[in-house]
């Protein structure tokens, strides 16, 4: 399941929504993306998530189905929130619900890895120097590649 | 057509989305850039270093050489950075 949405959202009640009423399930991972306070050198008060509307959807959706592919899931949960947060709000929840643990375990990292390069949002942040846009890492392109490409 | 802008790219240019009248003579990609740069200074800096910009197609991405046509939706961005 996907969702893009400017609200917060409660880890505990999404991960057991997750599971709940599946007992051939027997592991859930989760990865949680929060808002650092610093970006480099500089410390940031805020940063603004922009987003492009359906695109997002529709590649996340992608992301999901090829996970589906790779290994036996019994669920995937991506949520993504946009617009202006501040240090420490939850910025993405990425879970997996799966019989066995290293298939729950890889699938959540590959998402994390594919949503970050595929994903179609935008990092703004507040610094005490202005506002900027942050730039993509090198180092995430690297993490995808870890990941063979989908068939 | 209908043209999108996003995070820096939409700053520079000055607006998130714009109609154009497709223009007949372009074939692809690098051809629409080509003919956007022209539309004034915001979108000739905006696009001058094309490894910064990434382009989708009809929400796919695309690279230079795609194809392009009346009624598609044309994004132009930067890399993305989200997650």
């Amino acid at each position: 399941m996907i969702r893009v949405q400017r609200e917060d959202f409660d880890v505990g009640a999404e991960l057991d929504r997750l599971a709940a009423g599946n007992h051939r399930i027997g592991g859930v991972a989760s990865f949680i993306g929060l808002v650092r306070d610093m970006g480099g050198d500089d410390r940031v008060s805020a940063l603004t998530l922009e987003h492009y509307h359906g695109m997002t959807e529709k590649k996340l959706g992608d992301i999901e189905t090829e996970a589906h592919r790779r290994w036996p899931l019994d669920g995937v949960l991506i949520i993504h929130r946009y617009g202006r947060l501040v240090p420490g709000d939850r910025i993405v929840l990425v879970a997996t619900a799966s019989p066995h643990r290293e298939a729950a375990l890889a699938a959540c990292q590959f998402l994390i890895d594919w949503l970050k390069t595929d994903a179609p949002f935008w990092k703004s942040e507040e610094t005490p120097t202005g506002e900027r846009w942050v730039e993509s890492r090198a180092e995430d392109e690297a993490a995808k590649r870890r990941w063979a490409p989908p068939q | 057509m209908k043209l999108l802008y996003f995070a820096w790219l939409r700053a520079r240019i000055g607006c998130a989305e714009e109609e154009i009248d497709f223009p007949p003579e372009v074939k692809d990609v690098a051809g629409l850039l080509d003919r956007l740069r022209s539309r004034g200074s915001g979108y000739a800096e905006a696009l001058r270093d094309l490894s910064v910009v990434r382009v989708a197609v009809n929400q796919n991405y695309v690279g230079l050489g795609h194809p392009v046509r009346e009624g598609d939706e044309v994004a132009i961005f930067p890399p993305v950075t989200g997650g």
